[in-house]
């Protein structure tokens, strides 16, 4: 039996601080801090490079600047240090590098940001250089010991050999000599054809743990002494704390302290969370709601609705002249899609612990970018970066909600600083992230497609009208009025997110709308909407021209190669134009986005009483190079529960300026039982590198969505799909 | 105060009645493998098993549990990790972040303890837990193993 004291931290804040797993081992927590100084001088094994510890018993440690959050990073960038490192596989663990430390390093790991789809895509170079350079220092520092030359030394599984005196040193008799040496200044890389570690379906290392309750979520993290804290914020976005009493709850079972959290919120702090949370409960709460407390979906649907028609518009992608195509069109066929808010729902709600000082203030969280929540932290508290540190814990989920803003933080420092030298945990109720998160942005879009006599597609006019992200969260990004990232998938020709379509007239524009609903970074974000819209009007197009999907895709895809192979992959894996089971109908879509091409196939029925079974959907992705396929299987997978539940079921609703739906009995999302089986076809093309996270998120739902317009007859153009009456036509 | 039979140890508690178990597990007696999802009952991150049922203990209010009921806790479900299922769940390589998989695992052990040979419709109504990751298809598929291998259950 363990017991509570035996779980809590047995390490003393000076450990926490100095402690190095490259040294001690010391670290049982899903999570390190690793290789200070002090650490060094206590005699810790020193780094062959930033990337790259050798212990002397052979142990590699691989230093990890993105975070783990269920992707998979943490093993792929592994592998891919490994690989040029050519070290014993079995012997790799990995480790956290601290944003305080990566500042102080004049940021030697590059970019801790953890979205987009970008962990192995944006640092596969550096990262394998990392590796390869360790290995180029390794091996002189045996030649130096031989006195013989680099060249004649071969090296595999982390034992270099000296063929002509059939001499050997392992990694760990060198690693100490090597870390003297300097860098090289040449790092050539390896063709990945000649991969043996990356590009190979190995399994992950951080598994473990995650099967008999071992790992430390953010949640579970614990410091001697802390207490814990419950918060509220103003149910009503923009709205502010008018008053609350204190008096009625502080005599409650283990209520510390109310404090006001900024002008909005309110916390419960407490000596267990529960306490905390029943106190919060309990507390009498006045909120000014502020301006926008009549705001509901239907004013945001009407707002969207006007700006689908308004002669303001920033262009995203523009080909030819569209207006004259559509006025001079032997048929047009104009239609209205639209898209909800919805909540990321990670499994971990909203969490941090802070330690606030006068003289220093630490922060231990899950969050998606280190940095930013190192910067967050200094803000909140008033310190200096260089006293403030932020220490990542691994993400009970992330989907986009842990990244660009750190709001939770923000909050529990604002605690922390009420009660100095007093460790707090905050943890959000399930109420709580799901009123205040940072939702999917809402968009609506209106198509009009202009078809020649023949059929034939000349002319495309897509109006996105709706929310910007970036004006939301980095408005300094927006320019003259335009959100480049509002195009995701509907972008020129080039190497991301670019339309796989050559239209004659083509215009695609948006005329911003920002309801008061905060808007967030999302698993596939954009992408999401733009293919639903895109994909399914294509479909439609198709059917009122007489053609079939494939074959009206593949005609506008010629100039598309990369678009088109992936397409082509899926259609064959998956028998498009070959029968059916009786029953069971198809449907087909492609996008690009996050640096990968992708396709999907989805099968599906419905019963005469409007009953959706998506029995299967076979989906393609040309990640450029695939350094998982094991891995990257299971993202596509997850990637269908997440873009599926979606479009099946998620929604957030507005009432009275503030969201409706508080946890998961309002908001449900996919189960088990709603899960297709999963075909994955991996075709990586080489010459790129692409993401696997997010892509094919964005072909799940239109791919269903066609299928279920060929079961049924029925065009659902409103999402979720709940929403809609199924029963055939 | 409560008396509690956790993983085979009683356990004397300091708490108020009407506290969820699951809160008494993680902040009174320290075992943090069983989570916090939602609170009502709904996402199975919480699921222990009592006297051999799966429980959402979320829920479950303390002052309702007696001294002679069982409760076991993914810490409790094996003494090495080595029930087939956590064995099954490493070999298919199971979970992404993992933050419901002890809810999954606890949730299936008590599956299959009761249906040692589940149909894919019985592991459909069973595994009701939420994973958003979306490792269905790899639960499902380590719990078919486990099954087909016959080591649980009392047939």
């Amino acid at each position: 039996m363990t017991s509570a004291s035996a779980v809590e931290m047995k390490l003393s804040r000076r450990s926490l601080l100095a402690g190095s797993a490259a040294a001690a081992g010391a670290f049982t927590f899903g999570f390190s801090v690793p290789f200070t100084d002090e650490a060094k001088a206590q005699g810790a094994t020193p780094e062959i490079n930033a990337w790259v510890v050798v212990q002397p018993d052979d142990k590699v440690v691989i230093r990890i600047a993105r975070s783990e959050m269920g992707q998979g990073t943490l093993t792929g960038l592994a592998q891919l240090v490994a690989e040029e490192l050519e070290c014993d596989w079995a012997k790799v663990t990995t480790e956290y590098p601290t944003p305080g430390q990566n500042l102080a390093r004049n940021r030697v790991w590059g970019n801790f940001s953890t979205g987009g789809s970008r962990g192995i895509r944006e640092s596969h170079d550096y990262v394998r250089k990392g590796g390869a350079a360790a290995r180029i220092m390794l091996v002189q520092a045996a030649a130096g010991e031989w006195k013989v030359p680099a060249a004649e030394c071969s090296v595999s599984k982390g034992v270099i050999t000296h063929k002509a005196s059939g001499r050997s040193l392992r990694y760990g008799e060198v690693a100490a000599a090597a870390a003297k040496l300097s860098p090289p200044t040449e790092v050539p890389l390896k063709d990945p054809k000649e991969w043996t570690i990356a590009g190979k379906p190995l399994k992950r290392l951080d598994t473990a743990d995650k099967t008999n309750g071992k790992k430390i979520y953010g949640m579970d993290f614990k410091l001697p002494g802390m207490l814990n804290a419950a918060i509220k914020d103003c149910p009503v976005f923009g709205g502010k704390v008018k008053s609350f009493d204190a008096a009625k709850i502080k005599d409650m079972p283990g209520v510390k302290h109310v404090l006001p959290v900024g002008d909005s919120a309110v916390a419960v702090v407490a000596d267990t969370w529960w306490r905390a949370k029943t106190a919060l409960d309990a507390l009498p709460i006045v909120w000014d709601e502020g301006e926008h407390a009549k705001v509901s979906s239907e004013s945001i649907a009407a707002w969207l609705k006007e700006g689908l028609d308004a002669p303001q518009a920033a262009v995203g992608n523009q080909v030819g002249d569209v207006k004259a195509a559509i006025a001079g069109a032997a048929r047009t066929i104009e239609q209205v899609y639209s898209y909800p808010f919805q909540n990321h729902a990670c499994m971990e709600v909203m969490n941090a612990t802070a330690l606030y000082t006068p003289e220093r203030c630490e922060v231990w969280t899950p969050t998606q970018n280190g940095e930013a929540a190192l910067a967050a932290t200094a803000e909140a508290s008033g310190l200096p970066l260089a006293k403030c540190e932020a220490y990542k814990i691994d993400l009970g989920g992330g989907f986009g909600r842990r990244g660009a803003v750190h709001d939770w933080v923000r909050q529990v420092v604002a605690i922390a600083k009420q009660i100095p030298g007093t460790p707090v945990k905050l943890i959000w109720s399930r109420e709580e992230d799901m009123l205040h998160g940072r939702f999917h942005p809402v968009t609506q879009c209106k198509l009009t497609g202009a078809l020649d006599k023949d059929g034939n597609l000349t002319g495309l006019h897509m109006r996105i009208s709706g929310q910007s992200i970036v004006a939301g969260i980095f408005p300094q990004n927006i320019q003259n009025g335009r959100d480049p990232a509002v195009f995701q998938g509907l972008n020129p020709p080039g190497p991301e997110a670019s339309i796989g379509y050559t239209i004659p007239n083509l215009l695609i524009d948006h005329a911003m709308r920002n309801p008061h609903v905060p808007p967030g970074f999302w698993r596939g974000v954009n992408l999401n909407q733009n293919t639903i819209y895109l994909e399914c009007f294509i479909d439609e197009l198709a059917h009122a021209t007489g053609k079939d999907p494939l074959e009206f895709r593949r005609a506008l895809m010629k100039n598309h190669p990369k678009h088109l192979a992936v397409l082509n992959s899926v259609a064959e894996k998956a028998g498009w134009g070959s029968k059916a089971p009786d029953g069971v109908y198809r449907g087909i879509c492609q996008t690009m986005g996050f640096g990968s091409y992708v396709a999907a196939v989805a099968e599906v029925s419905v019963s005469p009483e409007g009953k959706l079974k998506v029995h299967k959907i076979t989906a393609a992705t040309d990640p450029g190079h695939a350094v998982n396929p094991a891995q990257i299987e299971r993202q596509v997978e997850g990637s269908f529960v997440y873009g599926l539940s979606a479009a099946l079921f998620g929604e957030c609703t507005v009432k009275d300026g503030r969201i409706v739906e508080e946890n998961f009995d309002s908001y449900p999302v996919m189960r088990l039982e709603d899960m297709p089986a999963v075909e994955t076809v991996i075709v990586p093309s080489g010459g790129f590198w692409g993401g696997v996270g997010e892509p094919t998120i964005a072909v799940a739902a239109p791919a269903v969505l066609n299928a279920i317009f060929a079961a049924t007859g029925k065009r659902v153009r409103s999402m979720p799909l709940r929403n809609a009456d199924l029963r055939k036509a | 105060m409560a008396k509690l039979n956790i993983n085979g140890k009683m356990i004397d508690v300091e708490v108020d009645g009407d506290t969820p178990l699951l809160w008494v597990i993680r902040e009174q007696i320290g075992l943090t493998g069983t989570k916090y999802g939602c609170g009502v009952a709904q996402c199975g991150a919480c699921t222990v098993h009592i006297d051999g049922v799966a429980t959402r203990s979320c829920a479950m209010p303390v002052s309702a549990m007696t001294a002679e009921q069982k409760i076991v806790t993914i810490e409790g479900l094996s003494a090495d990790g080595n029930h087939p299922l956590q064995k099954a769940w490493i070999e298919h390589d199971v979970p992404q972040c993992g933050f419901c998989q002890s809810g999954m695992i606890m949730a299936a052990a008590a599956m299959l303890q009761a249906n040692p040979k589940p149909s894919d419709a019985d592991i459909a109504a069973e595994m009701t837990n939420i994973c958003r990751c979306g490792t269905y298809n790899r639960v499902k598929a380590a719990i078919k193993q486990v099954a087909a291998g016959g080591e649980l259950g009392r047939g």
